[in-house]
Protein backbone atom coordinates (compact mmCIF):
# COMPACT_ATOMS: atom_id res chain seq x y z
CA UNK A 1 0.00 0.00 0.00
CA UNK A 2 1.51 3.20 -0.68
CA UNK A 3 2.17 5.73 1.91
CA UNK A 4 0.66 9.32 0.31
CA UNK A 5 2.55 11.22 2.99
CA UNK A 6 5.77 10.77 1.24
CA UNK A 7 4.43 11.15 -2.30
CA UNK A 8 6.39 13.79 -4.21
CA UNK A 9 9.79 13.29 -1.86
CA UNK A 10 13.22 13.10 -4.07
CA UNK A 11 15.43 11.07 -3.45
CA UNK A 12 15.79 8.44 0.11
CA UNK A 13 14.22 9.12 3.33
CA UNK A 14 16.25 9.62 5.97
CA UNK A 15 14.13 10.20 9.10
CA UNK A 16 10.27 9.61 9.39
CA UNK A 17 8.52 9.74 13.24
CA UNK A 18 5.34 11.27 14.57
CA UNK A 19 5.96 13.81 17.19
CA UNK A 20 3.22 13.11 19.72
CA UNK A 21 0.59 15.90 20.47
CA UNK A 22 2.42 18.47 22.83
CA UNK A 23 5.97 17.75 22.39
CA UNK A 24 9.13 19.05 21.21
CA UNK A 25 11.32 17.45 18.80
CA UNK A 26 14.42 18.56 17.01
CA UNK A 27 16.84 17.24 13.88
CA UNK A 28 19.51 18.36 11.65
CA UNK A 29 18.24 18.87 8.32
CA UNK A 30 21.34 19.23 5.34
CA UNK A 31 21.54 21.38 2.55
CA UNK A 32 19.71 20.32 0.00
CA UNK A 33 17.51 17.42 1.96
CA UNK A 34 13.40 18.53 2.22
CA UNK A 35 11.93 18.63 5.60
CA UNK A 36 7.74 17.47 5.40
CA UNK A 37 5.74 18.13 8.05
CA UNK A 38 2.13 16.70 7.88
CA UNK A 39 -0.30 17.83 9.98
CA UNK A 40 -2.16 14.55 10.51
CA UNK A 41 -5.51 15.24 11.63
CA UNK A 42 -5.74 19.03 10.99
CA UNK A 43 -5.36 22.17 12.36
CA UNK A 44 -2.25 21.32 14.59
CA UNK A 45 0.22 24.80 15.17
CA UNK A 46 3.60 23.69 14.71
CA UNK A 47 6.01 25.90 16.20
CA UNK A 48 9.45 25.67 14.39
CA UNK A 49 12.82 27.67 15.17
CA UNK A 50 16.00 27.01 12.67
CA UNK A 51 19.16 28.10 13.64
CA UNK A 52 22.55 27.61 11.35
CA UNK A 53 24.34 24.33 11.70
CA UNK A 54 28.00 26.02 12.01
CA UNK A 55 26.90 29.02 13.53
CA UNK A 56 23.78 29.13 16.15
CA UNK A 57 23.56 32.46 16.60
CA UNK A 58 22.43 33.08 12.94
CA UNK A 59 18.93 31.92 13.28
CA UNK A 60 15.78 32.12 11.83
CA UNK A 61 14.03 35.64 11.25
CA UNK A 62 10.44 36.26 11.03
CA UNK A 63 11.05 39.92 10.38
CA UNK A 64 13.82 39.65 7.83
CA UNK A 65 11.54 37.18 6.30
CA UNK A 66 8.66 39.59 6.15
CA UNK A 67 10.65 42.52 4.95
CA UNK A 68 12.66 40.57 2.32
CA UNK A 69 9.32 39.68 0.82
CA UNK A 70 7.03 42.34 1.52
CA UNK A 71 4.53 40.22 3.00
CA UNK A 72 3.54 38.84 6.76
CA UNK A 73 2.73 34.97 5.08
CA UNK A 74 4.38 32.19 4.48
CA UNK A 75 3.03 30.19 1.73
CA UNK A 76 4.63 28.11 -1.68
CA UNK A 77 8.07 30.41 -2.82
CA UNK A 78 8.85 32.15 0.29
CA UNK A 79 12.18 31.83 1.39
CA UNK A 80 12.68 31.83 5.51
CA UNK A 81 15.95 34.13 5.99
CA UNK A 82 18.30 34.30 8.66
CA UNK A 83 18.93 37.24 10.70
CA UNK A 84 21.98 37.83 8.97
CA UNK A 85 19.67 38.18 5.69
CA UNK A 86 20.76 34.40 4.35
CA UNK A 87 18.63 32.45 2.46
CA UNK A 88 17.95 28.99 5.13
CA UNK A 89 15.14 27.60 3.92
CA UNK A 90 12.29 27.77 0.86
CA UNK A 91 9.24 26.76 1.14
CA UNK A 92 9.07 23.95 -2.08
CA UNK A 93 5.11 24.06 -1.69
CA UNK A 94 2.58 23.33 0.69
CA UNK A 95 -1.26 22.25 0.50
CA UNK A 96 -2.20 25.20 3.13
CA UNK A 97 -2.85 28.13 1.44
CA UNK A 98 -0.51 30.37 3.86
CA UNK A 99 0.74 29.84 7.22
CA UNK A 100 1.74 32.41 10.44
CA UNK A 101 5.38 33.67 11.45
CA UNK A 102 3.71 36.58 13.31
CA UNK A 103 2.09 34.77 16.62
CA UNK A 104 5.42 34.08 18.12
CA UNK A 105 4.98 31.11 20.33
CA UNK A 106 2.98 30.66 23.53
CA UNK A 107 4.64 30.68 26.97
CA UNK A 108 3.21 30.31 30.45
CA UNK A 109 4.12 33.86 31.08
CA UNK A 110 2.11 35.00 27.99
CA UNK A 111 -0.80 32.99 28.75
CA UNK A 112 -1.47 34.62 32.13
CA UNK A 113 -1.97 37.50 29.91
CA UNK A 114 -4.04 36.13 27.30
CA UNK A 115 -6.34 34.22 29.67
CA UNK A 116 -5.74 34.56 32.98
CA UNK A 117 -3.15 33.11 35.63
CA UNK A 118 -5.23 30.01 36.12
CA UNK A 119 -3.54 29.02 32.61
CA UNK A 120 -0.07 29.75 34.36
CA UNK A 121 0.37 26.04 35.11
CA UNK A 122 -0.38 24.70 31.61
CA UNK A 123 2.26 23.02 29.04
CA UNK A 124 3.39 26.46 26.77
CA UNK A 125 5.78 25.74 23.30
CA UNK A 126 7.96 27.86 25.20
CA UNK A 127 9.06 25.10 27.67
CA UNK A 128 9.63 23.05 24.75
CA UNK A 129 11.63 25.32 22.76
CA UNK A 130 13.90 25.58 26.35
CA UNK A 131 14.08 21.58 26.29
CA UNK A 132 14.87 20.79 23.08
CA UNK A 133 17.29 23.62 22.95
CA UNK A 134 19.26 23.01 26.15
CA UNK A 135 20.27 19.55 24.11
CA UNK A 136 22.21 21.79 22.40
CA UNK A 137 23.70 24.08 24.12
CA UNK A 138 21.24 26.95 23.90
CA UNK A 139 19.41 28.84 26.29
CA UNK A 140 16.03 31.68 26.78
CA UNK A 141 18.46 34.14 24.92
CA UNK A 142 18.46 31.97 21.90
CA UNK A 143 14.84 32.05 21.63
CA UNK A 144 13.97 34.38 19.24
CA UNK A 145 11.35 34.72 16.61
CA UNK A 146 9.14 31.74 15.39
CA UNK A 147 7.31 29.86 12.55
CA UNK A 148 3.73 28.64 13.07
CA UNK A 149 3.09 26.11 10.57
CA UNK A 150 -1.23 25.17 9.85
CA UNK A 151 -1.60 28.39 12.52
CA UNK A 152 -4.22 31.02 10.99
CA UNK A 153 -3.35 34.98 12.41
CA UNK A 154 -4.84 37.50 10.28
CA UNK A 155 -5.06 41.64 10.25
CA UNK A 156 -7.67 43.32 9.74
CA UNK A 157 -7.99 46.81 8.03
CA UNK A 158 -7.95 48.61 11.43
CA UNK A 159 -5.27 46.86 12.66
CA UNK A 160 -7.12 43.88 14.50
CA UNK A 161 -5.04 40.69 14.74
CA UNK A 162 -5.50 37.19 16.63
CA UNK A 163 -4.92 33.17 16.19
CA UNK A 164 -8.25 32.27 14.77
CA UNK A 165 -9.61 29.23 13.60
CA UNK A 166 -7.43 27.04 10.98
CA UNK A 167 -7.17 26.43 7.12
CA UNK A 168 -5.05 23.02 7.02
CA UNK A 169 -7.26 19.84 7.38
CA UNK A 170 -6.36 16.12 7.85
CA UNK A 171 -2.92 15.35 6.01
CA UNK A 172 -2.25 18.85 4.74
CA UNK A 173 1.86 19.38 4.43
CA UNK A 174 4.32 22.15 4.00
CA UNK A 175 7.51 21.12 2.46
CA UNK A 176 11.09 22.96 3.20
CA UNK A 177 14.27 22.81 1.73
CA UNK A 178 16.97 23.53 3.39
CA UNK A 179 19.46 26.09 1.63
CA UNK A 180 22.29 25.61 4.38
CA UNK A 181 22.39 22.89 7.42
CA UNK A 182 20.28 23.58 9.51
CA UNK A 183 18.88 22.30 13.25
CA UNK A 184 15.34 22.59 13.32
CA UNK A 185 14.03 22.47 16.79
CA UNK A 186 9.79 21.48 17.15
CA UNK A 187 7.22 22.71 19.58
CA UNK A 188 4.20 20.42 18.84
CA UNK A 189 1.81 23.21 19.92
CA UNK A 190 -0.13 22.07 23.38
CA UNK A 191 -2.14 25.54 23.42
CA UNK A 192 -5.78 24.24 24.49
CA UNK A 193 -6.98 28.06 24.98
CA UNK A 194 -7.41 29.70 21.80
CA UNK A 195 -8.20 27.87 17.99
CA UNK A 196 -5.00 27.51 17.22
CA UNK A 197 -4.91 23.43 17.89
CA UNK A 198 -8.68 23.50 16.93
CA UNK A 199 -8.95 23.08 21.53
CA UNK A 200 -7.22 20.06 20.90
CA UNK A 201 -3.48 18.92 20.15
CA UNK A 202 -2.46 16.15 18.03
CA UNK A 203 0.22 14.44 16.97
CA UNK A 204 2.20 15.44 13.70
CA UNK A 205 4.65 13.66 11.27
CA UNK A 206 8.42 14.53 10.73
CA UNK A 207 10.27 13.12 7.05
CA UNK A 208 13.39 13.73 6.10
CA UNK A 209 14.18 13.30 2.58
CA UNK A 210 17.20 13.77 -0.05
CA UNK B 1 57.68 71.08 14.84
CA UNK B 2 54.18 70.69 15.16
CA UNK B 3 51.76 71.77 18.66
CA UNK B 4 51.86 67.84 19.13
CA UNK B 5 55.39 66.86 19.27
CA UNK B 6 55.51 66.50 22.85
CA UNK B 7 52.88 65.42 25.57
CA UNK B 8 52.71 69.24 26.81
CA UNK B 9 51.25 70.37 23.28
CA UNK B 10 49.60 67.57 22.18
CA UNK B 11 47.37 68.09 25.76
CA UNK B 12 46.90 71.65 24.88
CA UNK B 13 45.66 71.07 21.65
CA UNK B 14 43.44 68.16 22.85
CA UNK B 15 42.03 70.81 25.77
CA UNK B 16 41.19 73.25 23.18
CA UNK B 17 38.74 71.14 21.52
CA UNK B 18 36.26 71.41 24.96
CA UNK B 19 32.92 73.03 24.59
CA UNK B 20 32.80 72.22 21.00
CA UNK B 21 29.26 71.77 19.82
CA UNK B 22 27.93 69.58 17.13
CA UNK B 23 24.55 68.36 16.07
CA UNK B 24 24.68 64.67 16.94
CA UNK B 25 25.92 64.73 20.93
CA UNK B 26 24.87 64.01 24.39
CA UNK B 27 24.56 66.86 26.81
CA UNK B 28 26.15 66.43 30.34
CA UNK B 29 24.64 66.87 32.87
CA UNK B 30 20.94 65.82 31.17
CA UNK B 31 19.75 68.83 33.52
CA UNK B 32 21.42 71.03 31.02
CA UNK B 33 19.30 69.74 28.53
CA UNK B 34 18.88 72.28 25.31
CA UNK B 35 15.70 70.96 24.73
CA UNK B 36 14.51 70.81 28.10
CA UNK B 37 10.05 68.77 27.58
CA UNK B 38 7.60 71.31 28.81
CA UNK B 39 6.60 70.85 32.52
CA UNK B 40 9.65 68.86 33.30
CA UNK B 41 12.48 70.29 36.01
CA UNK B 42 15.89 70.29 34.40
CA UNK B 43 17.03 68.02 37.71
CA UNK B 44 14.43 65.92 36.86
CA UNK B 45 16.60 65.15 33.48
CA UNK B 46 18.50 62.00 32.72
CA UNK B 47 19.27 61.66 29.19
CA UNK B 48 18.99 64.22 26.27
CA UNK B 49 21.24 62.42 23.37
CA UNK B 50 20.68 63.52 19.71
CA UNK B 51 21.73 59.98 18.00
CA UNK B 52 23.94 60.46 14.70
CA UNK B 53 22.20 59.80 10.91
CA UNK B 54 23.51 55.91 11.22
CA UNK B 55 24.25 56.17 15.04
CA UNK B 56 22.95 54.27 17.96
CA UNK B 57 22.87 55.30 21.73
CA UNK B 58 21.92 53.08 24.89
CA UNK B 59 20.82 53.74 28.22
CA UNK B 60 20.05 52.28 31.39
CA UNK B 61 16.60 53.82 32.90
CA UNK B 62 14.26 53.59 36.10
CA UNK B 63 11.31 51.91 36.38
CA UNK B 64 8.78 55.43 36.33
CA UNK B 65 11.28 56.97 33.87
CA UNK B 66 9.72 59.05 30.78
CA UNK B 67 11.32 58.60 27.26
CA UNK B 68 10.44 60.47 24.76
CA UNK B 69 12.05 60.67 21.05
CA UNK B 70 12.07 63.31 18.89
CA UNK B 71 12.44 63.10 14.98
CA UNK B 72 13.95 66.31 14.51
CA UNK B 73 14.53 66.04 10.64
CA UNK B 74 11.23 64.09 9.45
CA UNK B 75 13.56 60.79 8.49
CA UNK B 76 14.73 58.97 11.62
CA UNK B 77 13.81 55.78 11.76
CA UNK B 78 14.62 54.40 15.75
CA UNK B 79 15.13 51.10 15.83
CA UNK B 80 14.44 50.20 19.30
CA UNK B 81 15.59 47.08 21.54
CA UNK B 82 14.70 46.64 25.23
CA UNK B 83 15.92 44.37 28.06
CA UNK B 84 15.31 44.39 31.80
CA UNK B 85 18.01 46.07 33.22
CA UNK B 86 18.18 43.38 36.29
CA UNK B 87 17.96 40.60 34.57
CA UNK B 88 18.85 40.59 30.57
CA UNK B 89 17.49 37.48 30.06
CA UNK B 90 14.45 39.21 30.02
CA UNK B 91 13.79 41.32 26.64
CA UNK B 92 10.65 42.61 24.48
CA UNK B 93 9.04 40.19 22.91
CA UNK B 94 7.50 41.83 19.42
CA UNK B 95 4.99 39.01 18.32
CA UNK B 96 3.81 38.67 22.25
CA UNK B 97 3.22 42.49 21.80
CA UNK B 98 0.97 42.25 18.94
CA UNK B 99 -0.51 38.90 20.16
CA UNK B 100 -1.59 39.90 23.27
CA UNK B 101 -2.96 43.66 22.76
CA UNK B 102 -5.42 41.62 19.84
CA UNK B 103 -3.29 44.37 17.41
CA UNK B 104 -0.76 44.87 15.00
CA UNK B 105 -0.12 48.51 15.51
CA UNK B 106 1.58 50.61 18.05
CA UNK B 107 0.28 53.85 19.24
CA UNK B 108 -0.25 56.04 21.98
CA UNK B 109 -2.01 53.39 25.06
CA UNK B 110 -0.49 50.94 23.94
CA UNK B 111 2.18 48.73 25.80
CA UNK B 112 5.39 47.04 25.21
CA UNK B 113 5.53 43.49 26.18
CA UNK B 114 8.32 41.17 27.41
CA UNK B 115 8.69 37.57 27.03
CA UNK B 116 8.21 37.00 30.57
CA UNK B 117 4.53 38.49 30.43
CA UNK B 118 5.42 41.87 31.71
CA UNK B 119 5.22 45.58 30.64
CA UNK B 120 8.44 47.10 29.50
CA UNK B 121 6.93 50.52 28.36
CA UNK B 122 3.63 52.14 27.93
CA UNK B 123 3.46 54.28 25.24
CA UNK B 124 1.71 58.01 26.80
CA UNK B 125 1.65 60.24 24.06
CA UNK B 126 2.03 59.67 19.97
CA UNK B 127 2.49 62.01 17.57
CA UNK B 128 3.27 59.90 14.41
CA UNK B 129 0.94 57.19 14.15
CA UNK B 130 3.29 55.64 11.77
CA UNK B 131 5.54 52.84 13.23
CA UNK B 132 6.37 49.11 12.53
CA UNK B 133 6.91 45.78 14.47
CA UNK B 134 6.97 43.89 11.47
CA UNK B 135 10.05 44.30 9.58
CA UNK B 136 12.65 44.31 11.63
CA UNK B 137 16.35 45.18 11.24
CA UNK B 138 18.84 46.33 8.37
CA UNK B 139 21.41 44.08 7.92
CA UNK B 140 24.95 44.59 6.52
CA UNK B 141 24.03 42.49 3.51
CA UNK B 142 20.57 44.59 3.13
CA UNK B 143 22.89 47.84 3.02
CA UNK B 144 25.16 46.08 0.79
CA UNK B 145 22.22 45.66 -1.32
CA UNK B 146 20.76 48.53 -1.18
CA UNK B 147 24.01 51.34 -0.66
CA UNK B 148 26.79 49.10 -1.66
CA UNK B 149 28.21 48.96 1.76
CA UNK B 150 26.69 47.94 5.01
CA UNK B 151 29.79 48.22 7.62
CA UNK B 152 29.68 49.99 10.71
CA UNK B 153 33.11 51.63 9.62
CA UNK B 154 31.43 52.76 6.33
CA UNK B 155 29.18 55.84 5.33
CA UNK B 156 26.14 52.70 5.56
CA UNK B 157 26.03 51.14 9.06
CA UNK B 158 22.77 48.48 9.89
CA UNK B 159 20.56 48.88 12.80
CA UNK B 160 21.52 44.85 13.47
CA UNK B 161 25.63 45.80 13.46
CA UNK B 162 24.71 49.10 15.46
CA UNK B 163 22.67 46.92 18.27
CA UNK B 164 25.61 44.46 18.05
CA UNK B 165 27.78 47.22 19.04
CA UNK B 166 25.63 48.74 21.83
CA UNK B 167 25.24 45.15 23.53
CA UNK B 168 28.75 44.25 23.74
CA UNK B 169 29.20 47.52 25.86
CA UNK B 170 26.13 45.90 28.37
CA UNK B 171 27.65 42.08 28.69
CA UNK B 172 25.23 40.55 25.50
CA UNK B 173 25.67 39.47 22.12
CA UNK B 174 24.63 38.79 18.28
CA UNK B 175 22.66 36.05 20.46
CA UNK B 176 20.59 38.90 22.44
CA UNK B 177 19.66 40.66 19.41
CA UNK B 178 15.53 40.22 19.37
CA UNK B 179 13.30 41.17 16.73
CA UNK B 180 12.86 45.39 17.17
CA UNK B 181 10.35 47.96 17.10
CA UNK B 182 10.90 50.82 14.80
CA UNK B 183 9.44 54.16 15.69
CA UNK B 184 9.04 56.85 12.93
CA UNK B 185 8.78 54.22 10.21
CA UNK B 186 5.56 52.35 9.80
CA UNK B 187 4.21 49.28 7.64
CA UNK B 188 0.40 48.78 7.39
CA UNK B 189 -0.88 45.17 6.43
CA UNK B 190 -3.09 44.64 3.46
CA UNK B 191 -5.76 41.98 2.95
CA UNK B 192 -3.38 39.52 1.54
CA UNK B 193 -0.92 40.05 4.10
CA UNK B 194 1.50 42.25 2.02
CA UNK B 195 3.06 44.72 4.03
CA UNK B 196 3.10 48.55 2.82
CA UNK B 197 5.84 50.69 3.97
CA UNK B 198 5.45 54.26 5.23
CA UNK B 199 8.62 55.76 4.84
CA UNK B 200 8.11 59.42 4.50
CA UNK B 201 9.90 62.05 4.66
CA UNK B 202 7.12 63.18 7.81
CA UNK B 203 7.04 66.49 9.27
CA UNK B 204 10.13 67.17 11.12
CA UNK B 205 9.70 67.41 14.72
CA UNK B 206 7.00 64.12 15.41
CA UNK B 207 7.67 63.13 18.96
CA UNK B 208 6.47 59.66 20.89
CA UNK B 209 6.81 59.33 24.67
CA UNK B 210 7.14 56.33 26.02
CA UNK B 211 7.01 55.74 30.75
CA UNK B 212 9.57 52.83 31.67
CA UNK B 213 7.55 50.12 33.44
CA UNK B 214 10.55 48.38 35.34
CA UNK B 215 14.11 49.38 35.26
CA UNK B 216 15.09 49.04 31.58
CA UNK B 217 18.43 48.57 29.54
CA UNK B 218 17.09 50.46 26.21
CA UNK B 219 19.02 50.01 22.90
CA UNK B 220 18.49 52.91 20.00
CA UNK B 221 19.83 52.58 16.29
CA UNK B 222 19.05 55.53 13.84
CA UNK B 223 19.69 53.79 10.62
CA UNK B 224 17.14 54.21 7.31
CA UNK B 225 14.41 51.51 7.39
CA UNK B 226 14.90 48.26 6.14
CA UNK B 227 11.95 49.04 3.04
CA UNK B 228 13.04 52.49 2.44
CA UNK B 229 13.36 51.90 -1.48
CA UNK B 230 15.03 55.21 -1.64
CA UNK B 231 19.11 55.05 -3.07
CA UNK B 232 20.74 57.90 -0.52
CA UNK B 233 21.05 56.36 2.93
CA UNK B 234 18.38 58.92 4.02
CA UNK B 235 18.33 59.46 7.75
CA UNK B 236 17.94 62.43 9.98
CA UNK B 237 19.12 62.85 13.41
CA UNK B 238 16.93 61.21 16.52
CA UNK B 239 16.62 63.29 19.68
CA UNK B 240 16.57 61.25 23.03
CA UNK B 241 15.57 63.13 26.22
CA UNK B 242 14.70 61.32 29.26
CA UNK B 243 13.56 62.20 32.86
CA UNK B 244 12.64 60.37 36.38
CA UNK B 245 8.82 60.33 36.68
CA UNK B 246 6.34 58.13 39.39
CA UNK B 247 5.74 54.64 39.29
CA UNK B 248 2.40 54.29 37.54
CA UNK B 249 -0.19 54.18 39.70
CA UNK B 250 -3.31 51.52 40.53
CA UNK B 251 -5.40 53.97 39.07
CA UNK B 252 -3.36 54.45 36.02
CA UNK B 253 -6.19 54.89 33.01
CA UNK B 254 -3.74 52.72 30.46
CA UNK B 255 -3.00 50.36 33.36
CA UNK B 256 -6.55 49.44 33.54
CA UNK B 257 -7.36 50.00 29.85
CA UNK B 258 -7.71 45.94 28.82
CA UNK B 259 -7.70 43.01 30.94
CA UNK B 260 -4.54 41.26 29.39
CA UNK B 261 -2.90 44.71 29.86
CA UNK B 262 -3.48 45.23 33.77
CA UNK B 263 -2.05 41.60 34.05
CA UNK B 264 0.70 42.90 32.53
CA UNK B 265 1.20 45.69 34.74
CA UNK B 266 -0.01 42.98 37.80
CA UNK B 267 2.75 40.44 36.74
CA UNK B 268 5.45 43.09 36.83
CA UNK B 269 4.17 44.77 40.38
CA UNK B 270 4.25 41.42 41.43
CA UNK B 271 7.77 41.12 40.64
CA UNK B 272 8.42 44.24 42.86
CA UNK B 273 6.64 42.89 45.85
CA UNK B 274 10.03 41.86 47.61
Amino acid sequence: MTDTALQGLAGPVTLDQVVAARAPWDAIVRKGQTLRIVDLEGNQAVDFLMYALTDDAERYSAQDTMAAQGNIFLRTGSVLLSNEGRAMATVTGTSVAYHDTIGGACSCESNTLRYGHHTKSQHACVENFLQANARHGRGKRDMVSNINWFMNVPVEADGALGIVDGISAPGLYVDLRAEMDLVAIVSNCPQINNPCNGFNPTPVRMIIAG
Amino acid sequence: MTDTANPYGAQAHARAMAGTRVESMPTLPASAAADLPEGVAAEAMVWEETIAPGGYAAKQLGRGARLRLTDLGGDACASMLVFNAERPIERLNVADTLKVQWNAYLGAGRLVLSDMGKVMLSVLDDEAGTHDAFCGASNQASNARRYGTGDNWGPHPNARDRFSLALAKFGLGRRDIHPCINWFKGVRVEEDGGVTPQIGPFAAGRTITLRAEMDLILVLANCPHVMDARADYTVTPLRVSAWRGPVTPVDDPIRNATPEGLRAFLNVEADFSR
